[in-house]
Order: C-alpha cells, then sequence, then structure tokens
C-alpha cells in the first residue's frame, strides 16, 4: 500500500525550499517560550505540563499538522498537478495512505520532536515527563494529519476547514461538551502523554485505552473516507 | 494456419479493447449543460475533438479518462468504464491541459517516476524511450521549473506515453509550442496513430487538426456538430455563405452592382458599410473589384465578418 515514489515526490514538495522555514516556526516559538520560561525560574512547579499541554497540544501540534497535512495532497489537488499520480494504475487509498505516512512522519520531526526536546529542557531530564509528552505527540501527529488529508479531499479550500475544525472544535466544542472528548485529536495526545508523564497538570480527561482505541478507529476511519473520496477525484471547468 | 488464426484474434482483441465509445453521453453542472447527448466511437488513428473554447471538449475529455462522472449515457474504453477505475490507466495515456507539474523535479525524475507508478519493468530504460520520443533528452536533467511552457508540454506527453498506451487523450497538446515543437509532435502522434494507437487530441485551431487528423468530431456548445473525414468537413466549412463587409467610396452603388452577380446572395447597406452574403468565397473575392471598377467606386476596406472560429461552427451545427 505505501508507495516509495509517491512518498519520495511528496517529501520532496513538502521540505522544499522556504517552507521548511515556516514549518520549523510554531516549534521555534514552543522552544523559545520554554527557555524563557526555564531561564526565568517560574514560580509555578507546573508550567511545564501547563506551558508544554497548552500550547504544546493546542497550538504547535494542530498548526504543524495543519501547515502538512494540507499541503501533501490539498496543494496538489488545489494545482491539479495531483493528475500526474491519479493518471496511472495506483490505487486512490495508497496515494492516500503514502502521503498520510509522509505528513505524519514531518510532522512528529517538526512538532513530536521538538516537544520531546522543550520537555527536555523544562523538566531538565530524560525522564518519563519528556517522554510522556513526545509519545503524546507522536499519536496527536498521525490523528490530526489524518483529519487534514481527509479534508483535503473534501473541500477546495482545505486550510480554512482545517483551522475552523482545530478553533471551533478542539479549542472550543471539546471545552463545552463533556461528549465531544471522545472525538478530539487534542485528547487522545494528552491521555497517551499523561499515561506516561502521570501529571496532572496535563488536563487530559480520557484514559489511555480508551483514548488509543479512539484515535486508531478514527485514523483509519478519516483515511479510509480520503481514500474513497479521491477515487471520485473529478476534474471540473475548462468546458 | 492456426497461429495465424490466434494471431488475427489477438489482434482483433486489442483494437477492441482500445476502442473508446460513447453512448448519448451527457454532463450537466447543476443547469448548465457542458457536454449534450454525444455518441461516438473511435478506433485507431488520430482523431481531432475541434471546437471553440467551452464547447465541451475538456469536459468529454475528462469523461473518456475518468475524471467526470456522465450524468447520463455512457463512457467505456475498451468495453471498460473508466470513472472510479484506475485499472483504465493500463491502457490510456493522458495529457491534462493545465500546466501543472511538480517543477521541483527534473523531466527524467518526472518520467521514471511515471514508470515506476505504472510498475513498468525497466523503469529508466522505459523514460528514456519516452523522452527521446519527445526529443527531451538534452535537456533531461534540468528542473521542470526551468522549461518553456513548450517543453513542459513535451515533459506531460513524455510521461503519458511512458507505458506505451494503447490509448492516448491530449487536452490541448500544442498549446505553447513553438512551430518546430509543433511539427515534431504532430509527426510523432501522427506516427502513433499509425502505429495502430488510439489517439484523441483536442484543439480550437482548425489548422491543427487539418495537419494531423484522420477523423475529426465536432463539438459545439456540447453538441456533436459534425463528424467523420476531415476533408468532407472541411469541404463544408470552405462551401459555406460567407458574410463581408465592404466599405467603399459609395456603398449604394457598389451594393447596386453586387446584387447582379451569381456570388452574391444578398446585400444589405449599414452604418459601417455594405454588408455582403456571397454564396461562394472564391468568386465573390475574385468579382469585387472587377465589380467595383465597372461600377465606378473605389474600395476602401473588405473585411470577412464571420470568419471566426465560432461562426464556422455556428454554421456546422446548422449544416
Amino acid at each position: 500500500m505505501f508507495n516509495p515514489t509517491i512518498a519520495g515526490i511528496t517529501l520532496r514538495a513538502l521540505l522544499g525550499r522556504k517552507r521548511v522555514f515556516l514549518l520549523a516556526l510554531p516549534a521555534a516559538v514552543l522552544l523559545i517560550i520554554t527557555l524563557a520560561l526555564k531561564a526565568d525560574h517560574a514560580a509555578s512547579t507546573s508550567w511545564p505540563a501547563e506551558v508544554l499541554g497548552r500550547v504544546g497540544f493546542s497550538a504547535l501540534l494542530p498548526l504543524t499538522a495543519l501547515i502538512i497535512g494540507t499541503s501533501v495532497l490539498g496543494a496538489e489537488i488545489d494545482d491539479s498537478s495531483i493528475l500526474h499520480l491519479l493518471a496511472t494504475p495506483v490505487r486512490r487509498e495508497s496515494i492516500v495512505l503514502t502521503k498520510a505516512v509522509v505528513a505524519a512522519g514531518v510532522t512528529m520531526l517538526f512538532a513530536a520532536v521538538p516537544e520531546f526536546v522543550a520537555a527536555l529542557i523544562a523538566s531538565g531530564r530524560a525522564g518519563a515527563f519528556a517522554f510522556g509528552l513526545g509519545l503524546g505527540a507522536v499519536l496527536g501527529s498521525i490523528v490530526y494529519t489524518a483529519v487534514f488529508v481527509l479534508i483535503s479531499t473534501v473541500t477546495r479550500h482545505p486550510v480554512a476547514f482545517a483551522l475552523a475544525y482545530v478553533a471551533v472544535w478542539e479549542g472550543v466544542v471539546t471545552n463545552l461538551v463533556s461528549g465531544a472528548k471522545y472525538l478530539s485529536a487534542e485528547q487522545y495526545s494528552l491521555a497517551l502523554a499523561n499515561s506516561v508523564a502521570k501529571d496532572d497538570a496535563l488536563d487530559a480527561h480520557l484514559t489511555v485505552g480508551t483514548a488509543l482505541v479512539l484515535a486508531a478507529i478514527a485514523t483509519v476511519a478519516t483515511l479510509a473516507a480520503a481514500g474513497n473520496r479521491l477515487r471520485s477525484f473529478t476534474l471540473t471547468g475548462d468546458a | 494456419m492456426t497461429t495465424t488464426s490466434t494471431s488475427a484474434t489477438t489482434t482483433a482483441a486489442a483494437a477492441a479493447a482500445s476502442l473508446i465509445e460513447l453512448r448519448n453521453a451527457t454532463r450537466w453542472y447543476g443547469n448548465v449543460v457542458a457536454v449534450n447527448d454525444i455518441s461516438m466511437t473511435l478506433g485507431p488513428g488520430v482523431t481531432g475533438l475541434l471546437g471553440p473554447n467551452g464547447a465541451g471538449k475538456s469536459t468529454l475529455l475528462h469523461m473518456m479518462s475518468g475524471f467526470l462522472e456522465p450524468s447520463r449515457g455512457t463512457v467505456t474504453i475498451g468495453g471498460a468504464a473508466p470513472w472510479r477505475n484506475v485499472e483504465v490507466f493500463r491502457t490510456v495515456g493522458l495529457v491534462p491541459e493545465r500546466d501543472s507539474v511538480y517543477a521541483f523535479l527534473t523531466a527524467r525524475e518526472f518520467v521514471t517516476a511515471s514508470a515506476k507508478l505504472h510498475k513498468l519493468p525497466n523503469p529508466r530504460a522505459a523514460a528514456e524511450r519516452a523522452l527521446d520520443m519527445v526529443e527531451l533528452a538534452e535537456a533531461a536533467d534540468r528542473p521542470i521549473e526551468t522549461y518553456s511552457k513548450g517543453m513542459r508540454q513535451r515533459a506531460k506527453v513524455a510521461a503519458a506515453l511512458v507505458h506505451d498506451p494503447r490509448v492516448l487523450l491530449l487536452d490541448e497538446p500544442f498549446n505553447g509550442m513553438d512551430p518546430r515543437q509543433r511539427l515534431h509532435m504532430m509527426d510523432l502522434l501522427s506516427g502513433l496513430g499509425q502505429a495502430g494507437r488510439v489517439i484523441l487530441f483536442s484543439s480550437h485551431i482548425l489548422e491543427e487538426v487539418e495537419r494531423l487528423a484522420d477523423t475529426v468530431q465536432v463539438v459545439v456548445a456540447g453538441r456533436l456538430a459534425a463528424s467523420g473525414d476531415y476533408r468532407s468537413i472541411r469541404r463544408l466549412m470552405t462551401n459555406r455563405p460567407h458574410v463581408f463587409l465592404v466599405r467603399t467610396t459609395d456603398d449604394r452603388a457598389l451594393a447596386r452592382a453586387l446584387i447582379g452577380t451569381q456570388a452574391v446572395q444578398g446585400v444589405s447597406l449599414t452604418p459601417g458599410g455594405v454588408e455582403v452574403h456571397a454564396s461562394d468565397h472564391g468568386s465573390f473575392t475574385r468579382q469585387l473589384a472587377a465589380v467595383s471598377r465597372d461600377a465606378g467606386v473605389g474600395l476602401r476596406e473588405v473585411i470577412p465578418a464571420d470568419e471566426s472560429l465560432e461562426s464556422v461552427f455556428a454554421y456546422l451545427v446548422g449544416a
């Protein structure tokens, strides 16, 4: 199912030229905030979990995944270069899976790794806190990119829709409606992070078992839906 | 005897498999009908899909390549419907009109990637063959973003040809090509057609179709206006009534003189000059100077008023 040729093209498109700086920007902000708080000897002992949990899992992770997840497919659909992949006998599910894997990998590089490094800096040691946050961010990278790849196949304006999803669903609805936590990529990530880090300040509302099962279902379901959407890719205009 | 029979059967089966067939194919977007009840069968050789911009050519090609579902009717290639069927691309090569390619790749990388996606046994060799066919081998190691539009077009054609498809669909393939590149591409497509491939290309330029296509399908406003041998359709186009606007020193005197000639069906005086409806383009243009001289009228300007492609197509729709 994974196609190395498509992965190579996607990776080169993603990491080409100045785009790397854009991808690194959210991570740089998180690291700067962490270094500043560490240097300032913040009074609150729970600041690492509060900052890395909120800024890291609510901003850095979804924003980085948004940029990457909507680029790997949405940008190619937007400029029609995707046609050169679609005009081959490669299964659409394979295209979606390959692009999602690349997107998740790059998101881990630009979000999960910085989250881990920031946790190392904040806690001062390579302990459960750092590994927990790193693992949580890895899970978040997978679920978020799957969601953004699906959004790319549903609308020609994936960035706007993805931003609305992050801001409205993850940012507001999951905090106000208790049942919404079962459909929250952020909550899946925090649950896994908390299961390792054991830090109540991470504000996780799901058990790790529930989170992992729901994350797996959400990822598979969104990628399957994206594959199905891509099978019906339609060229319009230019009659 | 058995061998000959088997070979003939295989050839016939291959020919049938490459047949493009449209039966009452219709596509609409909301209230707009882009393609209206078109039926056609395309076999080996080069076919031109001719029509003015917006006529429905691209919509037809999108339906044939599986990127658009017919709203009504059927589209098949080798008996299989291309919609949601990726297997069709084992026999079909597509050159889309849109210029978007992976511009950061070199042409060699781009065409080799296409060969790998088709799972060809030797992708590099297939890519080299395709690059040679479009005469892009020398520039193949430059990123596509440094190419002219014509070179990009050739890279796209090479990628579409890399798996040696039996059917090649090209949407406005000559856009952006210089005359030399255009001639080379015409030779290439003509050779592929003669080798038994089904080649369908769209164009809104009569001369391109005239030089390349054995048969044409003329589409106007979503309908099939004419279909068949190019020469007979061209004759129909040439023999249609022509409209000229003639500006003279004495419009009324020329109108009086012209109405008596065989080549003229009617005249009318307009603020811009004499509008002449000629039944025969050649006879009228040959007689006009003599008639105006005999009438003592000076000719200032003769403008063909209906030479646009749209007017030619509009005539075909009515023919």
